[in-house]
């Protein structure tokens, strides 16, 4: 009995571990989008609370908290609350299984990607949850915009998540990372990469795929009846998944914890802080994108997924698995 | 094993609980979060009993696209209002209760044979100590078998799939006359020649227009 206890207790340390540096990274993720953004459109951005104004995002956490809560009196209640408690969790336990470096990883499961687009595929269901309990017009508009655009986009990121696992033949994230040892993925899937970028903006709701909150035409879509801290946590929620997004590029493409080069003054940087390196490059790109591109309209954003995305990564898929077929390269036997 | 069968009757509690409450919920938009929790809890069952690959498909299948679909139906259709309208008197045809009748019998009959099932429970059991292989993960195992032995029947039903959505499409599609469409080619392509044409205006007549 007492082994039990031990291992609950050296998980739950690990969790906490974990879950600690992510929600700190994602306070201040929200700091640098916003500084970018800022930045690209020649404004000063957030400079006021703090050094560089870098505890923004904590004085905007506490204004949060001390708000009130507001219940819309006709909104279906326990769903109406659950729904930003199901985006933050779910956004939070995929960090579960991404690899920070050899053997640093909470939990190294074998079919990893798989989990992670399971996790990344429930994300839908706050968003749904939220805009149907909140029994108002422009939340469901956008929950059901939002339904539509995260299933059109996951298929396309299922595809292209094979073309990886051909490459890997293992549903390992620490082998997928391994695999990457001689060539990062980037370079012979580089349609892919950009196609994952694409429909992972889509996927999260940014800009230029926020439709579900377009502010325009929707209010704020499915957060419009939110408050307070249950209105934070969406937030934060779509934050992690955010920084998930850019973490699980890194692995797929960019080599996750590996150096770019193995000699010296690059691979004496330990392992996570390559892994920090590129999910900050892949964030500093989502937001020069939120910046500098105007919003999709919803017809073109279906287009783009099932006609152009859809069928091309289809075909990228055929032809890896013949490339790899020809040349016998073929992993795993 | 006891934190194990701990958590498996938890999860086997919340499944059986999320079923009944499928059908027993008032507000349909909850049955299908019921039937969203059981589908989880049915693949965390999964992959406690080491098919972490059929628990994660079941995930991303039924959990993340096809409760999705349901979620979406049920949302946009009204179906209190027509479930009130089958079982009231002003509603004529009489074609949909036998046929559910029908069906839930049949379900229900399925269902004893199922729990018959559990008589051949030993035989079962011990036919499973064929070698499992702990050393193989159970993708690449599923792979094995499903591409080579059941290829025909795992392409049949790819085949029988494919022809239920283009089946699907073509019942649901409507050709639209006079719809404008947009063709990006098209718009890139225009050049300045097409759009604008300078005319020289005489004074007091003006420009004649030719369509």
């Amino acid at each position: 009995m007492d082994s039990y206890f031990l291992i609950l207790f050296t998980e739950v340390y690990k969790i906490i571990f974990l879950l600690v540096p992510v929600l700190v990274s994602v306070a201040m993720i929200v700091w640098l989008d916003r500084r970018v953004w800022a930045f690209v459109q020649k404004r000063r951005g957030p400079n006021v609370v703090g050094p560089f104004g870098l505890f923004q995002s904590l004085a905007d956490a506490l204004k949060y908290i001390f708000k009130e809560i507001i219940i819309p009196a006709s909104s279906n209640k326990l769903v109406f609350v659950l729904a930003p408690v199901v985006t933050m969790t779910l956004a939070l336990i995929s960090w579960a299984v991404i690899p920070f470096g050899e053997d640093f990883v909470l939990a190294d499961i074998n079919v990893g990607i798989l989990y992670l687009f399971a996790v990344s595929s429930l994300g839908v269901y706050g968003i749904i949850m939220g805009g149907w309990a909140s029994n108002s017009k422009y939340p469901f508009l956008g929950a059901i915009r939002s339904a539509a655009q995260m299933v059109s986009y996951e298929v396309s990121i299922g595809v292209i998540i094979i073309n990886v696992l051909l490459c890997v033949g293992s549903l390992n994230l620490s082998d997928i990372v391994m695999a990457q040892q001689n060539l990062w993925f980037v370079i012979p899937l580089f349609p892919m990469f950009v196609i994952f970028f694409i429909s992972a903006l889509a996927e999260t709701n940014r800009p230029p795929f926020d439709l579900p909150e377009a502010e325009a035409e929707l209010v704020a879509g499915y957060q419009t009846e939110y408050s307070g801290m249950m209105y934070a946590m969406f937030w934060l929620g779509e934050y992690a998944n955010i920084l998930l997004m850019c973490a699980m590029g890194s692995v797929l493409f960019l080599g996750g914890w590996l150096s770019p080069i193995d000699i010296f003054p690059f691979n004496a940087i330990p392992g996570p802080f390559w892994l920090i390196f590129k999910i900050l490059f892949l964030f500093i790109l989502f937001a020069l994108v939120k910046a500098t591109v105007p919003r999709y309209r919803y017809d073109q954003l279906m287009k783009l997924g099932w006609k152009i995305f859809l069928p091309f990564s289809l075909f990228y898929v055929v032809l890896t698995s013949s490339f790899l077929l020809y040349f016998d390269l073929l992993p795993g036997k | 094993m006891i934190a194990h069968s701990v958590f498996f009757y938890i999860f086997s509690l919340i499944a059986i609980v999320s079923a009944v409450m499928v059908t027993v919920s008032k507000n349909t938009v909850h049955s299908v979060f019921f039937l969203i929790l059981d589908f989880i809890s049915i693949s965390c069952l999964f992959i406690m009993i080491g098919a972490e690959f059929l628990g994660m498909i079941m995930l991303i299948v039924y959990v993340g696209a096809v409760a999705v679909l349901f979620l979406f139906v049920v949302m946009m259709l009204n179906v209190a209002e027509q479930k009130g309208q089958w079982f009231s008197s002003r509603w004529d045809g009489g074609t949909h209760i036998p046929v559910g009748l029908l069906v839930s019998l049949i379900i229900f009959f399925e269902l004893i044979i199922v729990i018959g099932g559990w008589k051949y429970k030993p035989d079962l059991l011990n036919s499973l100590s064929i070698n499992i292989s702990t050393e193989v993960t159970n993708t690449r195992s599923i792979g094995n078998v499903l591409y080579t032995d059941y290829i025909l029947l795992f392409q049949i039903s790819g085949m029988i799939l494919l022809v239920a959505m283009i089946g699907a499409i073509v019942l649901t599609y409507r050709e639209r006359v006079g719809v404008k469409r947009q063709s990006y080619v098209k718009q890139i392509s225009r050049e300045r020649d097409e759009g604008v044409d300078l005319v020289e205006a005489e004074r007091n007549k003006g420009v004649k227009i030719d369509a």
